[in-house]
């Protein structure tokens, strides 16, 4: 793949610097056949520093998923060379099956099959809490 | 048609917010009249069942639900403990709820497990009443609460409410004052140690639904003032040494010589078990209201009842 000209495909731009093995890891984006790549520490005119991922093949991508771990990102979709579609992600409101609950009294932990959700009560701090058990979500 | 497929999705009750003030004035209103006139409501549940499904034992509350049923008129069925019912066997919730909800015509439901009434509601085809998920929420004890308050002080504005013990993880206390914000000029008087104080996000909610609040480390101090004192339990195991625990919770015992400063028509609450946070000295103080609060506990479940079965 050439990184610079790609013809089709995703572009995440505006990482955060840092986060973006954390989306690459969170995506599966190392289950993928196409070819991915990962630019950490970019310099950014916006952002100082910055992290960027490519895909050669346009695929759907959870931007929840994204939005969450950082929601700083851009996404470009390329197609015929040119950017045929810009979009920015959003905290969202709700978030199904993409972070689990660690409240071990909560219902999620020993109950089959059942959603895993959670929905955003703070923007400003980016705080989400745990639809079953109301148990603020942190990363440990 | 097949009779047999009704898939509807009915109002369940899980966190005390469910309801709007409106719906909760109207349930204090029919256990009013319930009070009032036990005999219009004797057989108004005829033929309805109440499924009581305890997968953890609280005797208190459970016999609060098959009497309140019971004197509807309607009839009780379930288990008071998991070792007795399937979920001894590894089935789900979701799948216990949907084959008792073939055979009763609403459930109250008491689980070890937080949120496990809130799947069980997802999946029933009757009302789903949140009997208690593992100290998470338990909205009839809160409607329990407010039914005591409104009695004994002629409504739910205007007075300020005590709220004595451990404001930390005590979320009886949390739940009562997210009802009680609702109202207008109810004022908050949180008196509890430092490590047991209402955690930040509690009073960002007051703030944010402009209710007045003061926070006293002792309850002399704040005696005075208040119309209602709310007393919780203060538990061992939130302590990580027996000193300070037992330090703390002698400091909060409410004993006669502590009551000296009240107003005479101050009320006295605790949801009960209590274990020594009220002197038994106490009881035979005309503002003893902890046996009163329990019996308001039953009329409550029975407003509830009729008005999740769309009865009244
Ligand atoms: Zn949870």
């Amino acid at each position: 793949m050439n990184i610079d000209g790609l013809n089709n495909g995703i572009v995440l731009d505006h990482i955060t610097a840092g986060k973006g093995m954390q989306i690459y890891e969170m995506l599966k984006l190392d289950k993928l056949d196409c070819t991915v790549a990962i630019i950490q520490n970019a310099t950014s005119s916006k952002l100082g520093r910055k992290d960027i991922i490519k895909l050669d093949t346009v695929i759907d991508l959870n931007y929840d998923m994204i939005a969450f771990v950082d929601s700083n990102v851009t996404i470009d979709i390329i197609k015929d060379g040119r950017v045929c579609e810009k979009r920015s992600v959003k905290l969202p409101e709700t978030l199904k099956n993409i972070i689990s609950c660690h409240n071990p009294r909560c219902i999620t932990s020993t109950e089959q099959g059942i959603d895993q959700i959670f929905h955003l009560v703070d923007p400003d701090r980016r705080i989400y809490r745990c639809a079953y058990c109301d148990t603020e979500y942190s990363e440990k | 048609m097949d009779k047999l497929k009704v898939k509807n999705n009915p109002r369940s009750l899980i966190n005390i917010t469910d309801l709007s003030v409106a719906e909760i004035d109207h349930l204090i209103e029919t256990a009013n009249d319930i009070i009032e006139n036990p005999e219009a409501y004797q057989e108004i549940c005829a033929h309805k069942k109440l499924a009581t499904l305890f997968f953890e034992p609280s005797t208190r509350t459970r016999l609060s639900f098959t009497a309140a049923m019971q004197e509807l008129g309607g009839d009780v069925l379930g288990f008071s403990e998991a070792a007795s019912s399937s979920a001894a066997k590894g089935e789900s919730v979701a799948d216990t709820v949907q084959i008792v909800s073939l055979y009763a015509d609403i459930i109250a439901m008491r689980h070890p497990k937080e949120g496990a009434p809130l799947v069980a509601s997802r999946h029933s085809n009757v009302p789903v009443i949140n009997a208690g998920d593992g100290g998470h929420f338990h909205p009839t004890q809160t409607l329990t609460d407010l039914l005591t308050i409104s009695r004994k002080k002629g409504g739910l504005n205007n007075f300020t409410i005590g709220l004595c013990g451990d404001l930390k993880f005590g979320r009886t206390v949390h739940s009562l004052i997210e009802a009680l914000m609702r109202y207008t000029g109810v004022k908050f008087i949180l008196i509890a140690p430092p490590e047991l104080r209402l955690p930040k996000y509690m009073k960002e909610k007051m703030n944010a639904a402009g209710a007045e609040w003061a926070e006293y480390e002792k309850l002399e101090d704040a005696m005075p003032d208040l119309d209602v004192l709310y007393m919780t339990r203060v538990q061992k195991e939130r302590f990580f040494n027996e000193e300070d625990y037992v330090r703390l919770r002698d400091s909060y015992i409410l004993t006669l010589d502590r009551l000296k400063p009240a107003k005479k028509d101050m009320i006295i609450m605790h949801p009960l078990p209590r274990v020594n946070e009220i002197a038994v000295e106490v009881d035979n103080d005309p503002r003893a209201c902890y046996f009163y609060q329990a019996h308001c506990g039953k009329y409550i479940r029975e407003a509830l009842i009729l008005f999740l079965l769309g009865l009244k």
